[in-house]
């Protein structure tokens, strides 16, 4: 009897390892796999000499240096620009402190695609309103900057990116005992040399990491790169694997092309995180501490409120000059026209709502592709997190792996992954379906889902449990009343953190829509790219407006979990 | 009842044994404590006997059921051995309010609504939380928390209750209250409970009789509190107990010497040619300036003295060995022995244990 | 002259005066600790010495050099003040090794090579770090860490030397260790010593002078012994060590009663100042009473712990509780017997005092 019940413990732990192995092993390996295999495997042997051939190609070759261009030159400036003003909101006496450091996060929140969308709209060459208004008013021969060029793509990218550093480095300088660097104060050091010696070097771990997060983030990018980029010529890796494969339809060539570019992808983001990792495990000091008061804080005197001026002015122009030309164009009769309000109107918002049978599906495949997705990835996540945080049995450490592959493969390696498992080539058709799209979109998120997930299992301690099973619970009553109601936060947090950045999807539909299954993200950009300019705009600003407000949702729903 | 018998247990992590055939019997209705430095082993002989392990070899009996077996597999879940456990870090349900908690045991027991409700209210003044059963466990304090938990262990009556260093993140008022909560509980319920910690203070307030382990899961002694403090069975148990002096002595002829001086002790204690270690706390020295009526006394001197309010703390020096010695201060007033640093004095000891000078598990002197 | 000196200093947060016009002279090579409860303004004045914080009232000197004023509307910056400061959480940098940690105060200074590698390397030795010099301090027991801020602190050979509770996160067993270690480096360098600490057997073992302070007023300044001896008040008296409070009430002939029923012999009357004062508090200490068959009262044992070297008694009389500790070889009631209480030092306070 007793033996029996041990066993029943047993075939269910084994049969939610089982299905979680399955789970992962299908979404995220086979594709992974495949591509793999489609790169060193041809003709039945492993043939390094053609990836090299392909790797020579001036196209590939342009496209692989863009991408390292482009990443370098999008960390580097994001590192600067989110590190400054961290210090600044964390350890200066900078007016209304709190309010700018929401400020600085807003840009999170906003698809660099859209933004990239905007700043044509302002600075392309020709039509681009800041270049016509110095051109027209005051007279000026040439565009004043060209927004199709690497330094446009990269101040776009640092633009949208730099919060990951920003981040970080807050959250580091917040938690410092500030006790280190009063003991420096009392060793003789002014606050120069304090920032210099003490604060940078200890945060330098926080630096590192957000940049690396973002050198990741960006060389896998596509969205601006496609707005800004192509238009001159100019490609990195997945915007070449996009038009490889969607202009020559299914060529063994393209696929080629396309299998060993998503592989440099794969083991560059592998390397990078491998990298992030080293510098957490050896950089990250013990130098949070119990008993705190203030940190030091610089007074900047006479430039306190000239750098608000600053920030108030960087806010401006990175985020609400776009977001207004967003919204400003969509309402507009044609591209081109001034904005004053005889030619401004609600019509096209009208339209694209109510009328135009494109953007009325694209908007409903979003909402649909979005809350399937969340919805599935997070019940997924919450089982395969709880195996490898809470379970005891054999096997987990294969699981472990697994769970490790989502955070990288980078969406357009996702993409190309998708097409080739489900195209019929393994007895599954979904290619032109809206299907693929939520499998690729399973597999993309599932990253986020584990660490939510995972995180708020690590936060339900053994003993918890154990205290439900002394209280006479089973294993499926612990579960139910206790882990499942205690992961609550988490599990929703995962939705959240899936349903948002699904509704403005690019890298992966793009690659995977038919011309009923495009979503808000593909049609926005096809939209651009046929010329529509004002209805994509207008699509754009219908998108923000989404997001907006269910970010606002989220704030509201988090801050009643934390209060 | 809720006897329990551990029959030759041994249980191992990867390469690291942590039990070895263990034995131990414990009796119904005994408050016991389970008492070693960390890592011995004790937290996980409480966890095998409710059920969240395994063990490797032998058997536990609870009462008459045999609820793990080694050799035939047996193994009976937690849920089903009837017992109550609480944990260190109270493992209180932070979704769940003092009375969820506590009813929770009862729900599963499938009671009916009414009874639970009388259960729990019961429980609830049991451990003097009445009024609080609507408050969420993060609205309560670490020493309340601990009592919610006491609740939810009690609340199903079981014959036996585990408690797993219960009160190490109390601070040290509440965890004296405690003690004495858990002590009243046990005698009222006629329960027995098995107490593991590290702090030989608790186990000698709480317990009926108390196993002392070491670091490598042996088990060194079992007896009452007054037993294993005044007839420590080596010295280990005599160092794990509280500050230990020992200070080492030979054997000539028939004298025995400390450094070059005699100790004044009873015949036969130290033997001629043997090398012994004499054992004893700081409160068993007696410390003056003088011998009182020429009686025999090691002479010593004074290295430091601290005042600590209600005891001074003397480091003395005896021909290279140093010893500990503490006098409560208004002993010290009212009869002259505040020493200062560098003062000579004269020793005589209570009470003395004997231990073999090649016993490695001592520590050396307690300074 | 007395070295550091502390005049009407007043620091307020708010509306809260965290400290209240304390005056304060400490000599030259004295160990001086300010023992409180939390929030009572110790580690304010301490960080007002250093420089952290500024004042809002009076001034503070040392040495004859000012360094805050208020009304002279001077201030000078920590990192001016030439002090050692140790600090709870350790406050070692861990980017830099054990030795740069120790030589960072002595580059700043700008000293030359060879007087760096001097310093650093006497700091070094007194403190026993010599052999980890080159070690990353995140390698160090919370124990070695403190010796590296112990050693950081002592490289530019201050006079004063500012500690805000520098063993509170140490095991206890270290802690002892470590309040000797203290002491020895006073002793070989000379230094004064500010010592910041809620825990009253460490101000005791270690101090020259204590000042108790409760709600930023001082309530005592004097030796260990005497702060234990002769308590100016019944808070310093409950700080120190365990207490007991018996409520009495004073007799019009000059004796007491336990709460109206039990009269108190005259061996324990209360002191002529305090009859007039309304309800007194009668205080002891458990380990200063004795049983004895002609005791001022008796009580009844309610509880009684064997604790190891002491037995902890818990009577009740006259519904009053009271706490005995007595050495485990002194025989002593059992639980329900009742027993005549000697109170070998009695203290007498006002209630509400």
């Amino acid at each position: 009897m007793s033996a029996l019940a041990k066993k029943n413990d047993l075939d269910a732990a084994h049969f939610i390892l089982g299905l979680s192995i399955a789970i992962l092993v299908i979404v995220v390996a086979v594709p992974v796999l495949l591509i793999f295999l489609n790169a060193f495997w041809a003709e039945g042997k492993f043939n390094i000499v053609d990836v090299f051939a392909v790797l020579r190609e001036p196209d590939t070759y342009q496209a692989l240096l863009n991408s390292l261009i482009i990443a370098s030159g999008t960390t580097l400036g994001s590192t600067v620009v989110g590190t400054f003003f961290a210090w600044l909101v964390t350890r200066t006496d900078l007016p209304f402190k709190k309010f700018m450091r929401g400020m600085f996060l807003v840009p999170f929140m906003l698809p660099s695609f859209i933004g990239a969308l905007a700043w044509k709209m302002l600075l392309s060459p020709r039509a681009g309103y800041i270049n016509r208004l110095f051109m027209d008013v005051f007279g000026l021969e040439a565009p004043v900057f060209n927004i199709y060029s690497y330094l446009g793509i990269v101040a776009v990218e640092v633009m949208y990116l730099f919060p990951f550093v920003f981040i970080q480095v807050c959250g580091a300088l917040e938690r410092m005992d500030p006790t280190l660097e009063e003991a420096a104060r009392i060793s003789g050091a002014g606050l120069f040399t304090i920032t210099r010696r003490i604060t940078i070097p200890l945060v330098l771990p926080s630096i590192l990491s957000g940049a690396l997060l973002i050198m990741l983030y960006s060389m896998a990018h596509f969205g601006t790169v496609a707005v800004l980029g192509i238009e001159n010529g100019i490609y990195n890796i997945p915007t070449l694997i996009y038009e490889r494969i969607h202009q020559s339809a299914g060529s063994f060539a393209s696929i080629r092309t396309g299998t060993v570019l998503a592989s440099v992808l794969v083991i560059s983001a592998a390397f990078i995180i491998w990298l992030q990792g080293k510098v957490l495990g050896r950089g990250r000091y013990q130098i949070i501490a119990g008993k705190s008061f203030r940190p030091v804080e610089l007074k900047l005197r006479a430039l306190r409120w000239p750098m608000l001026g600053f920030c108030v002015l960087y806010i401006g122009v990175t985020i609400v000059l776009p977001t207004a030309v967003i919204f400003l164009v969509g309402g507009l009769k044609t591209y081109g026209l001034p904005f004053v309000s005889e030619n401004l109107s609600l019509a096209n918002y009208k339209f694209i709502l109510f009328e135009y049978q494109v953007t009325k599906d694209a908007i409903l495949n979003s909402v649909t592709l979005g809350l399937a997705a969340a919805f599935i990835t997070m019940f997924a996540g919450v089982m395969i997190s709880y195996v490898i945080v809470k379970m005891k049995v054999r096997g987990k450490g294969f699981l472990e792996f697994l769970g490790m592959l989502p955070f990288s493969v980078p969406g357009s390696v996702i993409a190309l992954g998708v097409i080739l498992a489900w195209s019929g080539k393994y007895g599954v058709n979904l290619y032109n379906t809206v299907w693929i799209i939520l499998v690729a979109y399973i597999a993309r998120y599932m990253a986020f889902s584990l660490k939510a997930n995972s995180a708020a299992l690590e936060q339900v301690h053994d003993s918890l449990m154990e205290a439900a099973r002394a209280c006479g619970a089973g294993m499926w009553q612990t579960l139910r009343d206790i882990v499942l109601p205690l992961v609550r936060p988490g599990m929703l947090a995962a939705f959240f953190l899936i349903f948002l950045p699904s509704l403005r999807e690019l890298t992966v539909s793009i690659m995977l829509y038919a011309p009923t299954t495009r979503t808000i993200g593909v049609a926005i950009y096809t939209l651009n790219e046929d010329g529509e300019t004002v209805f994509s705009a207008a699509l754009a600003g219908i998108a923000l407006l989404l997001i907006i407000t269910g970010q606002t949702i989220i704030n509201r729903v988090s801050a009643k979990y934390q209060g | 009842m809720a006897t329990i018998l551990v029959e030759s247990v041994s249980k191992r992590y990867g390469k690291h044994q942590v039990l070895d055939y263990f034995s131990l019997r414990i009796e119904h209705g005994e408050c016991f404590t389970l008492l070693g430095p960390s890592g011995c082993g004790k937290t996980v002989l409480l966890r095998l006997i409710a059920g969240f392990e395994t063990p490797d070899s032998g058997a536990i009996r609870i009462g008459e059921t045999v609820v793990a077996r080694a050799d035939n597999g047996t193994h009976l879940p937690p849920e089903r051995r009837g017992l109550g456990v609480v944990f260190q870090d109270y493992a209180v349900w932070p979704h769940l309010s003092v009375f969820d908690n506590v009813a929770y045991p009862l729900k599963l027991a499938g009671l009916p609504k009414q009874s639970v409700r009388d259960r729990v209210l019961e429980s609830v003044a049991l451990v003097n939380m009445t009024g609080l059963e609507n408050r969420l466990p993060s609205e309560l304090s670490g020493g309340q928390q601990q009592r919610v938990a006491l609740a939810r262990a009690l609340v199903a009556r079981p014959a036996l209750l585990l408690l797993d260093e219960p009160l190490s993140n109390l601070d040290a008022n509440l965890r004296e209250e405690m003690r004495f909560e858990i002590r009243e509980l046990q005698r009222k319920l006629d329960i027995t409970v098995l107490y593991v910690t590290h702090d030989q203070e608790i186990a000698l307030a709480l317990s009926d009789r108390l196993a002392i382990l070491d670091e490598n899961g042996i088990l060194r002694q079992t007896g009452t509190p007054p037993e294993i403090f005044e007839h420590p069975a080596d010295l280990f148990v005599f160092n794990f107990m509280g500050v230990a002096n020992l200070l080492p002595a030979r054997g000539e002829g028939k004298a025995c010497l400390v450094g070059r001086q005699i100790f004044p002790v009873e015949p036969g204690a130290c033997p001629d040619g043997a090398r012994r270690l004499a054992g004893f706390r700081p409160s068993d020295v007696l410390i003056d300036r003088e011998s009182p009526d020429g009686a025999p006394c090691l002479r010593g001197t004074v290295r430091r003295a601290s005042f600590l309010g209600p005891v001074m703390d003397y480091l003395i020096d005896v021909d290279g060995n140093t010893l500990r010695a503490s006098v409560d201060t208004h002993e010290a007033l009212d009869r002259d022995r505040m020493f200062r640093e560098g003062d000579p004095c004269v020793l005589r000891f209570r009470n003395l244990h004997w231990f073999d000078a090649s016993d490695t598990a001592g520590k050396g002197a307690g300074a | 002259m007395s070295y550091v000196r502390l005049t009407n200093v007043t620091k307020r947060f708010g509306r809260v005066t965290a400290v209240n016009s304390l005056n304060l002279a400490i000599e030259k090579g004295e160990c001086f600790s300010m023992l409180g409860p939390s929030g009572c303004g110790k580690t304010t004045t301490l960080r007002m010495v250093a420089g952290f914080e500024d004042l809002d009232e009076g001034e503070i000197r040392v040495g004859g050099r000012l360094l805050s004023s208020r009304t002279r509307n001077f201030y000078l910056p920590p990192e001016k003040r030439d002090f050692g400061m140790v600090f709870q959480a350790f406050a070692v940098w861990p980017h830099l090794s054990v030795y740069e940690n120790v030589a960072f105060p002595l580059r700043i200074r700008k000293l030359s090579a060879a007087e760096i590698a001097a310093r650093t390397q006497d700091a070094l030795t007194s403190t026993n770090l010599l052999k980890s010099a080159q070690d990353s301090p995140e390698n160090l027991s919370g124990g070695g860490k403190q010796r590296v801020a112990l050693a950081r602190a002592l490289a530019i050979n201050p006079d004063v030397m500012l500690l805000d509770e520098p063993l509170s996160s140490l095991d206890p067993h270290l802690r002892e260790e470590m309040r000797f270690e203290i002491k020895d480096l006073q002793r070989k360098y000379g230094f004064s010593i500010i010592y910041v600490t809620h825990d009253q057997s460490e101000a005791m073992a270690l101090s020259d002078r204590i000042l108790v302070m409760k709600q930023g007023v001082v309530q005592q300044i004097d030796s260990p012994l005497n702060i234990y001896n002769k308590p100016a008040n019944k808070f310093v008296f409950s700080f120190i060590g365990l207490h007991n409070f018996l409520s009495v009430n004073p007799l019009p002939d000059g004796t007491a009663s336990l709460d109206g029923q039990r009269p108190l012999p005259e061996a324990l009357a209360p002191p002529g100042e305090l009859r007039d004062a309304g309800p007194l508090s009668l205080a002891t200490r458990p380990s200063e009473i004795d049983f004895s068959t002609e005791g001022h009262f008796t009580a009844t044992v309610t509880r009684k712990s064997f604790l190891g070297e002491i037995v902890d008694y818990q009577l009740t009389a006259g519904g009053q509780e009271l706490r005995i500790q007595k050495n485990r070889r002194v025989p002593g009631p059992e639980v329900g017997e009742t027993c005549g209480v000697l109170l070998l030092k009695p203290y007498w306070f006002g209630e509400n005092a």
